[in-house]
């Protein structure tokens, strides 16, 4: 099972859960997160689906660099951190 | 008459009621909303409408919120956002802007619709307060839209939306840098209306180029809404055509600026705070003073009682000067944090507060 962590910086504006999920990408892993609380969508994803400017995701410690290519391979024990970026404040 | 008045700024937004008492009369901090989060622009509320106040988080994303008590309480309502984006060649010449909301940057409403102006040039309006937002795609898809450009911005804003007073479905928008566009029938139909005005920052043969006119911000009377003002980023237009021609106007001190106010009554007084142009935009001098005309631009006072007349760097961005609804009262705010209010028409202005975040928009609201 992936794990997803998101950052704890959300919580000022809506609830954000711990989920793990059977996901083989990036994007079955945040839709995950997303089914645990639609409202986080808009605050990860722009309106065109993709990682907001200003959001930092890691992927087993990589950062993702394409915003708009969610399709990206997890494992079955990947870890995804959602991040406040230190750009963007 | 009481008023209260709504300061969005870098760090949240500030209420200031006027107390029309004895014991303490003036304009107090009544509250704060959202603090440390930035508010790009706030719409009192109304007979049909709650008050809006949008925010623009920096990591987050655009969102807006709803309050029927004044902001002591606020709920989440939806966000505009754009519908999917075409695919482009990669090779295209004239890429279009992401279609992705970037920031909410005006607020107005009339007759049950609330309309929303952002960055990058799309309008967008709400018939159920805000649960739900759609694009006006009449205007979006004009092929001219492609020719718009960021003013200060790396995209294109509608920074005004003036709402004839007479007939709701007469709309008129300012754009920067995208001119003046009109709307007769509600947003199904649009026209170019920037007629007269002239852009210095272009080759010369396209300075008189109506898509490409950086207004900064207009205002209409709510009494005689044929008559626009308008500042722009190479001078002052008056229009008392409802926008069919526009006449340049001279203003003493400078004609650069952001901001203007309309008297909502006189058609022939507005407000202007001059700076100087335009790659330096800090008061003219250090000194920071309004330009008033009381006959429709022929001539003006410059108002500097009260306004800190030596080491100023202050600029007033372009929502950031407001005017009640009688004519009486006048509040700025500026990039510094600093708040002056005037209880006659800018003859005198105090100060009311030195320390705030810096200030994107002033908006009264009468207390009846």
């Amino acid at each position: 099972m992936a794990r997803i962590v998101l950052t704890q910086q959300l919580q000022r504006f809506t609830y954000v859960p711990e989920v793990e999920a059977d996901a083989a990408t990036l994007r079955e892993a945040l839709e995950a997160s997303f089914a645990a609380n639609p409202q986080l969508r808009g605050y990860v994803l722009d309106e065109q689906g993709h990682i907001r400017k200003h959001v930092a995701v890691f992927i087993d410690g990589q950062m993702l660099t394409n915003r708009q290519n969610l399709s990206h391979p997890l494992g079955p024990t990947s870890e995804v951190y959602v991040l406040q970026a230190l750009s963007g404040g | 008459m009481s008023h209260r008045a709504w300061i969005a700024t870098r760090k949240g937004l500030f209420q200031y009621i006027l107390d029309t008492g004895k014991r303490t009369p003036g304009w107090h901090l009544a509250s704060s909303s959202f603090l440390g989060e930035p508010v790009s622009m706030v719409l009192p509320g109304g007979n049909d409408h709650p008050m809006i106040a949008a925010l623009n988080l920096g990591h987050f994303g655009v969102k807006c919120h709803a309050s029927d008590d004044w902001g002591d309480s606020w709920h989440d309502i939806a966000t505009p956002a754009f519908p999917p984006q075409p695919d482009e060649p990669a090779d295209a010449e004239n890429k279009d802007v992401p279609w992705k909301l970037q920031q909410i940057w005006s607020l107005a409403a009339a007759d049950g619709v609330i309309w929303a102006g952002t960055h990058p040039g799309g309008l967008f309006f709400s018939k159920d307060c805000g649960d739900s937002w759609q694009l006006v795609e009449s205007l979006w898809n004009r092929p001219e839209r492609r020719g718009w450009f960021g003013g200060g911005y790396d995209v294109p804003g509608i920074h005004s939306i003036c709402i004839d007073p007479r007939d709701p479905q007469h709309l008129l928008l300012g754009i920067s840098c995208g001119g003046a566009w009109v709307t007769r029938d509600g947003g199904k139909n649009w026209e170019l209306h920037a007629k007269g005005m002239n852009a210095a920052y272009m080759p010369p043969e396209q300075a008189g180029e109506e898509n490409i006119q950086d207004a900064h911000a207009i205002a209409q009377c709510t009494a005689a809404p044929d008559t626009l003002w308008c500042q722009h980023h190479c001078g002052i237009w008056r229009s008392t055509d409802a926008a069919a021609s526009w006449q340049e106007i001279k203003a003493p001190v400078s004609s650069f600026g952001f901001a203007v106010a309309a008297h909502p009554r006189d058609p022939d007084t507005a407000w202007f705070v001059p700076a100087a142009s335009d790659q330096l935009r800090i008061p003219v001098h250090g000194a920071l003073c309004v330009n008033r005309t009381r006959d429709g631009g022929k001539s003006f006072e410059t108002l500097r009682t009260g306004l800190p007349q030596k080491d100023c760097y202050d600029l007033i961005y372009r929502h950031a000067l407001a005017v009640s609804d009688d004519g009486q009262h006048l509040m700025m705010g500026s990039t510094t944090g600093n708040l002056w209010i005037s209880d006659d028409g800018g003859d005198s202005w105090q100060t009311l507060s030195n320390t705030l975040p810096p200030i994107f928009a002033v908006r009264f609201e009468a207390i009846v």
